[in-house]
């Protein structure tokens, strides 16, 4: 009954921190907090996000999202999911009057008739480049620095599956256009499909409607995995890639007084909050100027997709090329089995290696434990030089796909080099192991040398020498001065109230 | 350095002026403010470009740079402002491990095992018709999930709509006859009745003035040196379209697999596995390319139940 009452003189008065004259912010969070006790999480305004430039890399991989989402909507308001022939009628002369699917035409459309139309496809186009590759090199920062180890490997698990997910929509919105460079992507993709042992025609069938290229099904049915399902799923799962970093703070490097048991940066609200909105701006600006000036999948030279026509260097999206360079130098190993054919020269690489792929990343985390026995927690970064073994075997994979990516190239290489492509694919079938091997062996020893060296992380700050009357020296350090750099001071707690006056 | 004030809830910590935590990061603020500022004007006068610019209908490019550039400047400007103009810190908070107390977890750990044994006690039975149920209640839940998707492949890769006698049609739906091609020229064909098939596409080559064999037993399937082959490629079905007279050689533009015409389209090179099937030809009465019979063998891709 009392509290009843106390409600109720809050409800007349504003509530008690909020005397009518207190400012119209402070009436308003007042107002809410009256109604969700927000006051009680404030300590979120304080957290702090370490200043090493490798925590931006995360950061861009969740703004151009942030663009991908907005450009994809904008995107939906004029793309037709439909493989249906249409007579097309626009502006661009070469196809008048041609057939085309109105997947196609819809996405000339948007490119010839829309207004900004073409900047924010090609930033669109442009956006899922940046988000795959952000992703990826932030994996990379998260694996050099052993980032992934305990408490962290749930998050680890989650980022894998984000990169996953990322390529797949990927690919999804790359076919959607439905011009001869993704039909084509599509067909493979098919196949690829086809050749899984026992269930493969069957799968292959219900995917697409049919034998390919299938009674049309699989434009409408990628359109609502590219623009709803997928995206749904990738937002839910930053949410909570996201609420773990809060629950388990960041990582650190050592030094400057950042230990186990503190961060040490700038705190949330104001200096990251400024700092961090004015990295999405500039990823944002950069994605529109990309958009703007620099072409990128310009469906309407590659023509409507029509499964007998074909056009010279068929290459995929970047994030695929190591796929499509595996398939390149794979050896022609059809095998049969009890009468059944087992199509190994895709089945390898196409399934069965990014299979392990993925699984690797996965396991990761928990092979690195089990084979160094260490099962504490830690939030102090590696430096990579000090773990010479991970280090290598992170090179050597970052070697390996980068190699598979190179030869999703091999017609391209002969061409510009002007050596035979079997010159070119038995080269790439050698380095593609020998490489990784030599980075990984080389990395190792570079490892192993740099971390004898001992380096002090805390720098000097200048010094004053001044002469005594006597004749002797002394040396004073110089007073802290703004522009020291953060070493130079202790971190202390994130003042509640700043004391301008 | 800081002064703590206890209050009954929340700590208050007020910080004082001079610390050195709370100064801007800048040596020279008021320099810094202005290139700031700067910035901020330069990001507006892009904005006003690109306002200019949609109204005008003007080029991609120009959009691109005006509201680029624009962005670009202001969130420069934000990050400076933040990096240079706020208190420069370092600033710090406490970590506190993950792992609950022994206590917390003994008690966490006593709920759901005694609560758990209490739903099972006694009625293992009950559990397994349980599990039983959701095992049927997920396997049928999959049949509207995929099943529904597309139609069973049955044997329909196994054959094409190739039949004994079809015409050889273009892409334009034209009959091809024999005078049409010449030597060294290649045509996209179809059977009559199914122009633009994915699977029934086939190259015809005019190979040569004079008929060649391919393979021992496919002596007559090459009147007047004309070939076909089917045109989706083995590896991954790709529309084999390259043709190099030379070399007598088709490609694949995907992943490069060659083959060779003479030879029954054996591959010679890239990850081919199988050769392309070859349509045996006639040339009727009245001049027109037919094909004898269908292709002896599935084509295109390899799959399990291929035999
Ligand atoms: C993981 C996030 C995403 C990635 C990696 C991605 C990637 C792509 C790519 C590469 C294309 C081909 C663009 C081109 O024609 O050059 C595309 C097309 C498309 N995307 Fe996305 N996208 C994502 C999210 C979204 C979302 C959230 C939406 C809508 C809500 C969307 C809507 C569309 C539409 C309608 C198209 C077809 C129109 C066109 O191709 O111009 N996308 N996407
Ligand atoms: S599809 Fe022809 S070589 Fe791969």
């Amino acid at each position: 009954m009392s509290d009843d009452l106390a409600a109720s003189a809050d409800l007349t008065t504003g509530g008690d921190r909020t005397p009518a004259s207190a400012s119209v912010v402070d009436r308003l969070l007042g107002w809410a907090d009256d109604r969700l006790g927000i006051a009680k999480g404030s300590e979120l305004l304080d957290k702090i996000f370490p200043d090493h430039w490798s925590f931006l890399l995360g950061e861009i991989a969740l703004y151009s999202f942030v663009v991908l989402v907005l450009t994809g909507i904008y995107l939906t308001l004029y793309f037709v999911p439909s493989t249906k022939d249409v007579i097309y009628h626009g502006p661009y002369l070469p196809l008048k009057g041609k057939a085309v699917s109105e997947a196609y035409a819809s996405t000339l459309k948007i490119s010839f008739q829309v207004r900004s139309g073409l900047v924010i496809r090609q930033m669109h186009h442009w956006a899922a480049d940046v988000f795959v590759g952000s992703i990826a090199v932030h994996m990379m920062r998260i694996f050099f620095t052993g980032a992934f180890r305990k408490p962290r490997e749930i998050n680890w698990l989650v980022g894998v599956t984000l990169l996953m997910l990322a390529i797949v929509n990927g690919f999804l919105g790359y076919s959607l256009p439905y011009d001869l460079v993704s039909g084509a992507g599509l067909r493979i993709m098919y196949s690829i499909v086809l050749s899984i042992p026992l269930v493969g025609s069957y799968l292959a069938f219900f995917l697409f409607g049919g034998s390919f290229p299938g009674n049309g099904v699989i434009e409408p049915q990628m359109f609502i995995m590219h623009v709803l399902i997928l995206p749904l799923v990738i937002i839910a799962l930053i949410a909570v890639h996201l609420g773990l970093l809060v629950k388990q703070k960041h990582t650190q490097f050592p030094g400057h007084g950042a230990t186990e048991d503190n961060v040490v940066g700038s705190p949330l609200y104001p200096v990251f909050l400024a700092k961090t909105l004015g990295l999405f701006l500039i990823v944002t600006g950069i994605l529109w100027a990309l958009g703007g000036l620099v072409q990128i999948n310009p469906i309407w030279q590659f023509g409507p997709y029509r499964p007998y026509k074909v056009t010279y260097a068929v290459q995929p999206d970047w994030y695929m090329g190591w796929l499509d360079g595996a398939l390149r130098i794979m050896p022609s190993w059809e095998a049969t089995f009890l009468g059944h054919t087992i199509p190994l020269e895709v089945l390898l690489p196409a399934v069965v290696f990014p299979g392990l792929t993925f699984t690797l990343f996965y396991a990761w985390p928990f092979i690195e434990a089990k084979f160094t026995g260490d099962r504490a927690s830690h939030n102090l970064a590696d430096l990579p030089r000090h773990r010479p073994k991970r280090t290598a075997v992170g090179a050597a994979g970052v070697a390996l796909y980068f190699m598979l990516f190179a030869a999703s190239s091999t017609d391209v290489m002969a061409n510009f080099f002007k050596v035979p492509l079997n010159t070119v694919l038995w080269t790439f079938r050698i380095t593609v192991i020998a490489v990784p091997v030599a980075v990984g062996l080389l990395t190792y020893q570079i490892c192993r040398e740099l971390s004898a060296i001992p380096v002090s992380r805390e720098p000097k700050r200048p010094v004053v020498i001044l002469r005594t009357e006597e004749g002797g020296y002394v040396m004073e350090e110089t007073p802290i001065r703004p522009g020291d750099g953060p070493g130079e001071i202790a971190p202390v707690a994130v003042p509640t109230r700043v004391g301008i006056e | 350095m800081t002064e703590v004030t206890e209050t009954t809830e929340a700590t208050v910590v007020t910080g004082n002026s001079n610390d050195p935590h709370l100064q801007p990061a800048s040596v020279h603020p008021k320099r810094t403010e202005k290139v700031v500022a700067a910035f901020i004007v330069l990001a507006a006068a892009g904005f006003a470009t690109y306002g200019a610019t949609y109204w005008q209908g003007g080029s991609a490019q120009l959009q691109g740079a005006s509201l680029g550039i624009g962005l670009v400047l202001l969130g420069i400007a934000l990050a400076a402002w933040g990096k240079y103009l706020l208190p420069r810190g370092p600033f710090m908070e406490a970590r506190h491990p993950m792992r609950s107390s022994d206590e917390e977890r003994a008690r966490m750990a006593n709920a759901v095992i005694e609560r758990g044994r209490l739903v099972m006690h006694r009625r293992g039975f009950l559990g397994k018709l349980l599990a039983a149920a959701g095992a049927i209640m997920g396997i049928v839940v999959a049949f509207p999930v995929i099943r529904s998707l597309g139609p069973l492949p049955k044997k329909s890769l196994d054959s094409t709509d190739w039949l004994p006698g079809s015409y050889l049609v273009t892409a334009q739906g034209l009959r091809v006859k024999a005078s049409d091609v010449e030597v060294g020229g290649i045509v996209t064909v179809f059977p009559v009745g199914h122009v633009g098939n994915a699977m029934d596409q086939t190259v015809l080559i005019h190979a040569s003035a004079v008929p060649f064999t391919t393979m021992p037993g496919r002596e007559s399937w090459t009147p007047e040196g004309y070939v076909a082959y089917s045109k989706v490629c083995t590896h991954l079905g790709c529309p084999v379209g390259l043709y190099q007279h030379q070399t007598q050689q088709l490609l694949c533009p995907c992943h490069q697999s060659v083959f060779n015409i003479l030879d029954g389209a054996e591959p010679q090179f890239g990850p081919a596995p199988r050769p392309l099937p070859q349509l045996p030809l006639y040339i009727d009465t009245a001049g027109y390319l037919r094909s004898q019979s269908g292709y002896d063998q599935p084509v295109g891709p390899g799959f399990w139940e291929r035999s």
